[in-house]
């Protein structure tokens, strides 16, 4: 009796252009499925980016807490302060009183690489600690290497209150 | 009972084995064969993965306690430090670790470079290491980071303003550096999310694509000046090599990579215990004014190039330096991927790497002196070195303070260094020259030409005038001012 050859069992066997199909078929469904887990990822990692965050007034105390013609540091929340912020939430501006009613506030950041400036009275300038940039009293630049003068916050009064419009930090 | 246990055992580690293939698998790498005479300047690379590993452990350790609270991170901070059993030791050794990680990553970088190490086949495994550098910067910056003090908090502020100068897209870097328009809630669980999720991930994968590559073209072996590198015939000539003069790494090698391993992992324990981790600043509030942040060490050399840059270039340098370091390292294997491997026949990559590290030793300097920042602390002179009780010269001393001007020029020693040092300024520039340096600035000097009245230029003046060198010259220059000084205000007037 003649033994009998038998083909292995291949299964089903898919012509080259299924085979195609079926690897770009695969391919496509993947990158959907990745595009379906990985925006929502990556929109919530860089929403910050695209999230607005209003301005808010700020009052930072009684107008007859600051005699005319001082420059004081004064404190207050940030436009977003987030409970588990702590004092991270909080920033400073150095303020003064021009007038009866007038204010001009500045922003304590340095307009080189944002370190915090400090007001010498007796100078009547401001002085970056980091590089040594210099402002005058009006925010302008002095000397030293700040490219702009420093920033102002909007300053109003309103019930007898000095109030600060708290923004985002400027990148200069 | 001793024969029956060990046959359980090596029958278990039979099955284990006829199952996963896996003591053969590391076995043979443990026991590939490398090139005979590597020696001891071939350890560092293993040398940084010790302490790539002791970073890992340390930090997940740590990460046990952190909390990543913008507003209870300080405090935890502090609890880690001063009342965790063993938490100060444990934070010196994750700082520690870093730095000499870092350290190692430049040295490493050295000598693969020196050796030539990076040409044919190789070059691949130099573009990882390029990634694997950077990225031990990147952990390195974020570690400090989140170290949340009040110097934390400002270099935050000042990353993002460095970032903010990139163009078009500055803006929005910056925002999302710190999670949002202003530094607060968002920020330190970003720099946590990076620290210890996105780079570390980074990291082993790319030191995984870097280990299999020098598995897959093999340790080089020491240059010989004369033999070089010629991709058409290296293959051969590498494998012939192993073949006939070949060793296996494990123990014959890797012995010197345990030793050294053992240094790296004492010499961290021993600086986390002797020296103890870096201490906390103040609180992290922004509103905190009294702060002048710098980076960790590795990067003050960078700190410095900024500093003593023309403002004008700055802008450029900030994201064009950093972007060409980049490119540069990242072509220097296809560059020169052939040719002499020896040092010595390489003169041009022996007087680049001597440039380049005596540069970074010379900023690094600069850096840790910082003579750019004003002395805000400096006190008035004291009326020993002010060396007269003449009245305007007195005057013009504490107006020397002050004005701020003792905050960026010294004299006798005391103040800032930021602008000329006036101990002797009195025999280099005239009345006339000093009354128009003060009134104009120039410089890095402002103008105070509104911000002093004539009396107090004529004070300040006279105190200059007065600062000479020698104590004899400088009481007769006392005793000719008060006449001489006379007559100039007259003039003036």
């Amino acid at each position: 009796m003649a033994s009998e050859t038998h083909e292995p069992d291949r299964g089903e066997v898919l012509s080259p252009e299924r085979r195609r199909f079926l690897g770009r078929l695969s391919i496509a469904l993947s990158a959907i499925a990745a595009a379906m887990a990985g925006i929502p990822v990556i929109g919530f990692i860089f929403g910050p980016l695209i999230q607005s965050e209003e301005p808010v007034w700020r009052r930072v105390g009684a107008v007859n807490d600051f005699q005319i013609g001082n420059t004081v540091k004064v404190s207050f929340e940030d436009p977003s302060p987030m409970v588990w912020a702590g004092v991270t939430s909080l920033t400073a501006s150095w303020l003064r009183r021009l007038d009866a009613d007038r204010f001009v506030a500045f922003t304590v950041d340095c307009s080189h690489l944002g370190c915090p400036v400090r007001w010498l009275p007796t100078a009547g300038l401001f002085m970056c600690p980091c590089h040594g940039g210099v402002y005058y009293a009006d925010g302008s630049v002095a000397s030293g290497p700040p490219p702009h003068a420093l920033f102002k916050y909007p300053v109003r009064v309103r019930d007898g209150q000095v109030e600060i419009m708290a923004s985002a930090i400027p990148i200069y | 009972m001793a024969g029956f246990i060990r046959k359980i055992f090596w029958e278990a580690v039979d099955a284990f084995e006829e199952r996963t293939g896996l003591i053969k698998f590391f076995g043979d790498i443990a026991r590939h064969p490398v090139p005979p005479n590597t020696g001891w300047w071939y350890v560092f690379g293993s040398a940084v993965l010790v302490c790539f590993i002791m970073q890992v452990v340390t930090g997940i350790a740590l990460a046990t306690r952190y909390v990543a609270s913008s507003g209870s991170a300080y405090q935890v901070l502090n609890y880690i430090t001063y009342r965790a059993v063993l938490g100060s030791l444990l934070r010196g050794m994750h700082f520690f670790g870093a730095s000499l990680m870092i350290l190692l990553v430049g040295i490493h970088m050295i000598q693969v470079f020196l050796m030539g190490c990076y040409k044919y086949p190789r070059e691949f495994n130099w573009i990882t290491g390029v990634m694997l550098l950077f990225l031990t910067v990147a952990m390195g910056f974020t570690g400090q980071l989140l170290r949340w003090d009040q110097t934390a908090v400002w270099a935050t502020v000042l990353a993002a303003e460095m970032l903010g100068r990139t163009p078009f897209i500055g803006t929005y870097l910056a925002r999302f550096l710190l999670g949002g328009r202003t530094l607060g809630g968002a920020t330190l669980s970003r720099f946590l999310a990076f620290h210890v999720f996105f780079l570390p991930a980074a990291i082993f994968m790319i030191v995984a694509i870097h280990l299999y590559l020098v598995i897959h073209d093999g340790i080089s072996a020491p240059p010989v000046p004369g033999v070089k590198v010629n991709p058409k015939t290296y293959r051969a000539e590498y494998e012939k090599l192993l073949e006939e003069r070949g060793v296996p790494f494990w123990p014959d090698v890797a012995w010197r990579d345990v030793v050294v391993a053992f240094g790296v992992v004492a010499t961290i324990v021993g600086l986390a215990y002797f020296v103890g981790p870096p201490g906390l600043g103040q609180p992290p509030n922004p509103s905190l004014l009294a702060n002048d942040p710098s980076p960790d060490w590795y990067m003050l050399w960078y700190y410095a190039v900024l500093a003593l840059l023309p403002p004008g270039m700055e802008s450029v340098f900030m994201i064009a330096a950093p972007a060409c370091a980049v490119i540069f390292l990242l072509l220097v294997p296809v560059l020169w991927n052939k040719g002499e491997r020896h040092p010595s026949r390489r003169p041009w990559a022996v007087a680049a790497v001597l440039m380049i590290v005596l540069s970074i030793v010379g900023f690094w300097i600069e850096g840790s002196r910082a003579p750019w920042s004003p002395k805000f602390d400096a006190k008035p002179l004291s009326a020993a070195l002010v060396g007269t009780t003449s009245l305007p010269i007195v005057t013009g001393a504490q107006l020397f303070h002050d004005k701020g001007c003792e905050f960026c020029h010294m004299v006798d020693g005391q103040g800032g260094m930021r602008g000329p040092d006036l101990t002797d300024v009195a025999h280099r520039l005239s009345v006339n020259d000093l009354r128009i340096k003060i009134a104009n600035g120039g410089g890095n000097m402002p103008s105070f030409a509104g911000l002093l009245t004539h009396d107090e230029l004529d004070n300040l003046v006279a105190f200059l005038e007065s600062r000479t060198t020698m104590p004899s010259a400088r009481l007769n220059r006392v005793t000719q001012h008060n006449s001489n000084f006379a007559d100039v205000v007259r003039d003036r007037h």
